[in-house]
């Protein structure tokens, strides 16, 4: 069985398949694609967030008044945390500060604060000799050192998610340049401008992980991306890289979704796309790549779609990691009057900023202005009326309506059973809910509650493993005590009788001395 | 009729032996109830269930000496969750073992440590590192808030703190009821209109 379904999908993208579920939404993509994406003026201070809290897995590498250039990394962490943290431009650092670092919650976290000399000036740079050469266990040690993470958004590691895949054996690697969800464009003009960074990102990855071939997956209204990236591939003369079109429909860029379409495979539950000797990486994470190898540059900078009704003049910006927002806007013209919301991500799955002082992450694909037109007016929620609107459009193949229900009431196991974890959030349940029920999140809530809950039975479960250790210990050290005491007693005892042996020992040599003397 | 009797009683006997064989073979251990019941317990070995830990204490309840609400950090949810397991009506918490609280930590207030070890034995987790005339210290991801390190302390030394929730934790309120409105939204912290 699995095997079969292996096979299938060593055919990926020969047939396009129907994804279940999902919506044809307006792209409004094409206001923000009219100028060509321009390197973002250097704020007067970056406020580089940190994975976490200093000292909690978290080394700081640099000190306040250090001068620092671009590449030069100011602190490190778990590989699965985010890794290498590395100054996005040459300059002096101020200060670590807490700050709002664009985080759903509003939350404020460490920020190290580099002032900017205005030179941009790159590190000593050490890229590979000649990539083609080395090692796949070196290339994807540079991947994991550059501090790449999935730039499509969700942030994981790359470094990690290579070293699985390349354990798990990939035969296809899918690059996702299916960026489906409405006003994000900052994926299509990245390969419309760069379709030969692409492609070389593909061939690195593809050797780091022993992929066979590469699949470039875009959309099928993206004319100019699929033309710049044919000549590219031309240039190139790569062969086993092929670019598959699929159709428009939101949730397709996602990653199961995209696999789903282009293999006609569910991935598992709880699986991963590699479980099927698939490997999906965006476009934009493989351009990372083939800077960090190729030039070693480590991932310091992103193109950031900036867009919206309630922006001047919508534009894609490179931008530095820890840029303020307020900065990236003012260079696309400022705000509109009108504007009412600003949103980090697209509307779907994005989520509203409480201010635009936060900086600019390696998730922010884009930061959408909406105004209070585009903002549907806050409806009261009404009760479930089981029309089964938000199960025909589950690109996951859920129950929406039941999830909430069960998280909604606490049935924990319930909302797993019903398949809470599967849920992406792309938010097609809550679009098209006639009753105005926030599902997203609610599962968003419940997928929290049960990490909390999970966290909390690890925590019980460390607990009772060091409480039955110290039992244990303080048993054996009283079995030990007492067994010591036993045996000095048993020493005692024998010493009695030794004393008693000699005693009568030298009686009986008395006695004989006696009888001598006697004769 | 004999061969029927006789039939009955070698099977009887056949049985008997596979049965016995199959308890010598499938033996278990543990009372897998005490294992499921304390699976559930918070393991805060804190001892305001009156028992010394949560396992004695599992092993009370499975045995039908303790009742279910006797362990306020597990708390109402805590008690759901043992009544859910062992199919009985969930009772409110006892005030006499303690009353629902949140998630603490110990922490040793180090200027003022003298050095005892005294706390280090009270521990049931082997949470505070240190040793004789030195400082001591708590560990703060073992600590189970126990406060048992309070009362040895001569010099009172030792505080327990409210742990801080994990960093993701007020990312997703839950959302509002029936009456509430739709969705998150926090407003634009400046006047766009003033830029």
């Amino acid at each position: 069985m699995q095997t079969d379904r292996v096979e299938q999908a060593m055919r990926a993208g020969q047939r396009l398949h129907r994804i279940p579920g999902g919506l044809r939404l307006q792209h409004n993509k094409s206001v923000s694609c009219e100028l060509p994406v321009a390197k973002a003026a250097l704020p007067p201070r970056l406020y580089v967030p940190l994975p976490g809290p200093i000292g909690v897995g978290v080394g700081l590498l640099v000190k306040p008044g250090q001068r620092v250039r671009k590449g030069d990394p100011i602190a490190r962490s778990d590989p699965g945390a985010g890794g290498w943290v590395h100054a996005p431009t040459s300059g002096t650092v101020d200060s670590v500060v807490s700050h709002p670092v664009s985080h759903p919650s509003g939350r404020e976290g460490p920020c190290v604060v580099i002032e900017p000399d205005g030179l941009d000036g790159w590190t000593d740079l050490h890229p590979l000799d000649d990539w083609r050469l080395a090692d796949p266990g070196e290339l994807r040690r540079v991947i994991s050192e550059a501090g790449i993470v999935g730039l499509g958004g969700a942030v994981f590691p790359t470094g990690v998610k290579v070293a699985e895949a390349s354990e798990r054996g990939i035969h296809t690697l899918i690059l996702n340049g299916a960026e489906c969800e409405p006003y994000i464009s900052c994926d299509q003009m990245l390969m419309r401008e760069q379709p030969a960074s692409i492609v070389l990102g593909a061939r690195i990855l593809q050797r780091a992980v022993g992929a066979r071939r590469t699949i470039i997956a875009i959309e099928d209204q993206m004319d100019a991306v699929r033309h710049a990236l044919e000549g590219a591939l031309r240039e190139a003369a790569a062969a086993d890289i092929e670019i598959v079109t699929v159709a428009a429909v939101y949730p397709q860029g996602g990653e199961k979704q995209l696999v789903q379409a282009l293999t006609g495979l569910e991935v598992p539950g709880g699986g991963r796309p590699t479980d099927l000797g698939l490997l999906c990486q965006n476009v934009a994470t493989a351009t990372a790549v083939a800077r960090a190898v190729a030039e070693g540059k480590p991932l310091v900078e992103r193109i950031v779609t900036v867009t919206g009704n309630g922006v001047r003049r919508p534009r894609n910006l490179l931008a530095p990691v820890g840029a303020p927002i307020a900065s990236l806007i003012d260079q696309c013209g400022g705000y509109e009057p009108n504007a009412a919301r600003l949103v980090l991500g697209g509307p779907m799955m994005g989520y509203p900023l409480a201010t635009d002082s936060s900086p600019v992450i390696k998730a922010a694909n884009c930061i959408l202005v909406l105004t209070a037109d585009d903002i549907r007016p806050p409806q009261p929620e009404m009760p479930c009326i089981r029309c089964g609107e938000c199960a025909r459009v589950c690109p996951a193949l859920l129950l929406p309506q039941q999830i909430a229900w069960t998280v909604r009431n606490g049935l924990w196991d319930e909302a797993i059973d019903f398949g809470l974890s599967d849920c992406i959030e792309c938010g097609c349940c809550d679009f098209v809910c006639p009753s105005h029920i926030p599902l997203v999140d609610w599962f968003r809530h419940g997928k929290l509650e049960l990490r909390l809950r999970a966290a909390e039975r690890r925590r019980a479960d460390i607990a009772r493993e060091r409480f039955e250790a110290r039992e244990a210990r303080l048993a054996r050290i009283k079995r030990e005590r007492g067994e010591r005491m036993a045996e000095k007693k048993r020493v005692l005892a024998d010493e009695g009788a030794r004393q008693e042996k000699i005693a009568a020992a030298v009686e009986r040599a008395r006695s004989r001395n006696r009888g001598k003397d006697a004769t | 009729m004999l061969i029927a009797v006789l039939c009955f009683t070698l099977l009887g006997v056949l049985f008997g032996l596979g049965l016995g064989w199959a308890a010598r073979r499938f033996r278990v251990d543990s009372d897998p109830v005490v294992d499921r019941i304390d699976a559930l317990l918070p393991q805060t070995q804190c001892g305001q269930c009156n028992y010394p830990g949560c396992r004695p204490y599992a092993e009370a309840i499975a045995a039908g000496e303790a009742q279910i609400n006797q362990c306020p950090p597990g708390g109402e949810a805590g008690i759901r969750a043992l009544a859910d397991l062992l199919g009985v009506e969930p009772l409110p918490l006892n005030p006499d073992n303690g009353e629902e609280q949140p998630r603490t930590v110990a922490v040793i207030d180090e200027s003022i440590c003298i050095g005892c070890t005294l706390c280090i034995q009270a521990c049931p987790v082997d949470a505070i590192v240190g040793a004789s005339k030195q400082m001591h210290t708590v560990i703060e991801e073992e600590c189970t808030g126990c406060d048992l390190c309070l009362p040895p302390c001569p010099v009172d030394c030792i505080a327990m703190v409210v742990a801080g929730p994990p960093i993701e934790a007020p990312a997703w309120p839950r959302p509002a009821g029936l009456t509430g409105m739709t969705g998150p939204a926090p407003p634009f912290a400046q006047d766009p209109g003033t830029r």
